[in-house]
């Protein structure tokens, strides 16, 4: 009996082989790896302000009970003008917007905004980078959800397209 | 009207594989079974030649209306690639598999006149059963001949990478040797179901399984040394899924070849020698389907497609779950073969086997373990070399000081000392280490240590010619001194490479002189040049060694269709190694430039190449004293 077991031991690596891979056959992987800072408190920063005539944004601006969109982007980024229409309707259905404006101008920054339209509530110049890497951001545009307790709910690498913006409302609303 | 040809031959192939089947299962045909099958096989295999000969026509002639020809052909794609193109892709490499598969089953067929009929018959049965799922899964998942109207006026391309001799010689290759195990597996499968293991059927099995390995191992070498120069960062073996895959059979039947042996020339490891039959092919159908299902993270992951993974999958779970349960039901039958003591020939391979088989085991679980831990906890990782290297490296290790012994014990048993045939095996191990640490203190453990036994391997794997009459040695006992001799040049380049290599990153403008182990290197120029389907810019490094002089090239390429970058190495061969340069990017007016030196890096190649001469000094010294013998019989029986 005990020799019919061993001989029975390939079969049974047949069948642990066979489990595994119809997994991951029904289960194909996630190509989107998820940020690491989802969860996480929103990281401590405070900025000058983009545009002198406005106010600018820090990490105080969170956590006050209200979910928020912060998003970066720069008047220099092709696929910024790209994702200006789908913010400002997100603006209209009533969704805070702050902005970190990356290695820009003044000038620039307004000229940015007086063609593309101004979704945002405050404004942080990030001149060198450094906040935008602190919040774990490799390019523009990106946009984090945070909470109303100020912690991070979800990242959006990439321009947010028409076809995102449900993903970013229900992300929102979770948030709430 | 070609692709209609050749799908249409596909069919009459699948059909008569049905028949081949059938002829096996009914009983009341079992008298006239293999004169029956024979002419079945034969014209299987002449159907899918004809089948693979219109797939080799429609891309030559660049007929963009079928639509595996526009996805991977172009009007200006050199001519070997269009003729190679034709299986660098997953439905006409499936079709040269099956080609192989029932050319395989017709040679079967041809050449085994002297093997018990019912066995035989069976095999042929199993063999036209294989083949019949291999022909489904073409012409339902992935028809090569499907037609796509309106043609577009220009094909696609094939992929860069693929663009290379390598892909003429690498693929059909290793298929050849993993398709050829199917053989191995059919023939168990048959003397298990007519209960005749034995040394018959060992010396009936014994041809297919060397052939397969011969080409597994050119297939193994010809890929090593392709990604070596094409990929462009230096390594020879990453242990990535899909060199793993081709790794796996290839220990499989390492292992078998070993113990065939012993079960033809001395009956023993009956029950074992079936289950590693059973395993090698197996392992070949596994290495299908990671390539195809792209369950796992590959480079090579060119042709990934679940729905054919799963067609894959149940094929695999049919053929492999139904022979490994036949095994269990008929294993306790097999006859215990001849006992041996633990110091013979036979206890030698059996260790040879044991370790072969854990390295399978290790190299299997390290290939599937990131998908386990992800099923079971969600978590994502991946095992890489230091895993592989680590654990894989000493059981190496050990399977090279095996081999120092083993071919100089007697069969049975062994009572004569050998400390005497050991002798310049441990002096020339000695040797090395003590030169080792005075000359290279520095080098890692695990180089050394594969110094100091490819070293120690060079004098032991002669060791059997010692004392005979050279001339009156079969050539079977030569192909395996050269076979031993052949690893341990191949384990003295891996070793001189993991121990010896130099490597540079150098930010440099033309004009400059860098200095590299013992070459300088002058940077002289970087100009644009063209191809057929590419542009690049093309450096002019001019490397100097003693009194040697070499010119090299690399470049940086772009090619039109597909648009793609790809690197092209530059590599100055001497008899002492390899000068292996890349061209990187431009920052301001400095090139990156990636310079390495690697002593006797290809040794490993040609270790591996003459491992595979070995292979096939054993077979043709095979072939040749079965045909002695046979004549001899027949002179007797006159």
């Amino acid at each position: 009996m005990r020799g019919r077991l061993l001989l029975a031991v390939p079969l049974l690596l047949l069948a642990i082989f066979a489990g595994v891979a119809l997994w991951r056959l029904s289960s194909p992987p996630e190509t989107v790896i998820r940020s690491r800072l989802e969860g996480r408190k929103l990281p401590g920063f405070s900025l000058p302000a983009a545009l002198p005539a406005r106010p600018t944004v820090t990490s105080a601006n969170f956590g006050d009970g209200q979910p928020r969109l912060l998003n970066i982007f720069a008047s220099w980024c092709v696929p910024c003008i790209a994702e200006a229409p789908v913010l400002l309707e997100l603006k209209q259905r009533g969704v805070r917007i702050e902005a970190i404006a990356v290695r820009d101008r003044p000038e620039d920054v307004s000229a940015f905004l007086e063609r593309n339209g101004d979704p945002f509530l405050g404004i942080g110049s990030d001149l060198d980078s450094r906040v935008q890497m602190t919040l774990g951001s490799s390019g523009v545009p990106e946009s984090f959800v945070v909470d109303g307790r100020g912690i991070i709910r979800y990242q959006h690498v990439g321009p947010i397209m028409p076809q995102d913006m449900a993903t970013i409302i229900a992300e929102l609303e979770k948030a709430e | 009207m070609i692709a209609e040809a050749g799908l249409a031959a596909l069919y009459l192939a699948a059909a008569l594989a049905l028949l081949q089947l059938a002829v096996a299962a009914i009983p009341a045909l079992a008298d006239k079974a293999v004169a029956t099958a024979r002419p079945i096989a034969l014209a299987q295999g002449l159907l899918t030649c004809i089948s693979f000969l219109c797939l080799l026509l429609v891309f030559i002639r660049t007929d963009l209306s079928v639509t595996l020809v526009a996805a991977n052909s172009h009007s200006a794609k050199p001519f070997i690639y269009r003729f190679a193109g034709a299986w660098g892709n997953h439905e006409g490499s499936m079709l040269l598999w099956v080609t192989v598969l029932a050319l395989s089953g017709a040679l079967l067929a041809l050449l085994s006149r002297r093997m018990p009929e019912r066995m035989l018959s069976a095999a042929l049965g199993a063999q036209a059963a294989l083949a019949l799922g291999f022909y489904a899964f073409l012409l339902i998942a992935s028809n090569p001949f499907a037609r796509l109207n309106p043609a577009p006026l220009e094909g696609q391309g094939l992929n860069p990478l693929l663009q290379d001799p390598g892909l003429a010689f690498h693929p059909p290759t290793l298929y050849l040797g993993y398709v050829g195990l199917s053989v191995a597996f059919s023939l168990a499968v048959g003397a298990l179901i007519t209960r005749d293991v034995g040394p018959a059927l060992a010396r009936a099995m014994r041809p297919w399984v060397l052939g397969s390995w011969i080409f597994l191992t050119l297939g193994i070498v010809a890929g090593s040394y392709w990604a070596y120069y094409e990929l462009g960062w230096g390594g020879w073996w990453f242990w990535d899924p899909v060199e793993n895959a081709s790794l796996m059979p290839w220990l499989a039947a390492t292992a078998l070849l070993h113990s065939v042996s012993v079960l033809a020339s001395r009956g023993g490891l009956r029950t074992w020698t079936m289950m590693l039959a059973v395993v090698a092919f197996s392992m070949s159908m596994v290495g299908t389907f990671l390539v195809r299902s792209g369950i796992l993270t590959s480079v090579h992951a060119f042709a990934v497609d679940p729905t054919r993974g799963t067609f894959i999958l149940a094929l695999l779970m049919l053929y492999v779950g139904g022979a490994l349960a036949l095994f269990v039901w008929r294993a306790p039958t097999v006859a215990e073969g001849a006992r041996f003591a633990l110091v013979s020939r036979e206890g030698a391979l059996v260790i040879n086997n044991l370790l072969l088989s854990v390295i399978l085991a290790v190299v299997f679980l390290g290939t599937l373990y990131p998908l386990m831990v992800e099923a079971a906890t969600g978590e994502k990782l991946s095992v890489g070399p230091p895993y592989f290297n680590a654990v894989a490296g000493p059981l190496g290790l050990l399977l090279l000081l095996l081999l120092v012994v083993g071919p100089l014990l007697r069969w049975r048993r062994h009572d004569a000392p050998i400390a005497g045939k050991v002798v310049p095996a441990v002096l020339a191990g000695l040797a090395t280490l003590v030169a080792t640490v005075i000359l290279a203190p520095g080098i890692s453990l695990m180089a050394r240590l594969g110094l100091v036994a490819g070293m120690a391997l060079i004098p032991a794997s002669l060791m059997p010619l010692l004392g005979r009459s050279l001339r009156r040695t079969p050539l079977a006992t030569w192909g395996m001194v050269i076979a031993h001799l052949g690893v341990a040049i191949s384990v003295l380049g891996m070793a001189s490479d993991a121990a010896f290599t130099r490597e540079r990153l150098a930010a440099a403008r033309p004009g400059e002189r860098l200095e590299l182990g013992p070459w300088l290197i002058d940077f002289v120029s970087v100009s644009p040049v063209a191809g057929p389907n590419w542009t690049a810019l093309e450096a002019r490094l001019r490397a100097s060694k003693g009194n040697g002089t070499e010119e090299l090239h690399p470049q940086a390429r772009v090619f039109t269709s597909p648009l793609t970058e790809t690197s092209e190495v530059a590599i100055a061969t001497t008899w002492n190694g390899q000068l292996y340069t890349v061209l990187g990017r431009k920052t301001g007016d400095r090139w990156q430039l990636r310079l390495w030196w690697k002593p006797f890096v290809t040794f490993i190649w040609l270790g591996g190449v003459l491992v595979a001469f070995g292979g096939f000094i054993a077979l043709a010294g095979r072939g040749w004293t079965n045909r002695r013998n046979r004549r001899r019989l027949e002179e007797a029986e006159l």
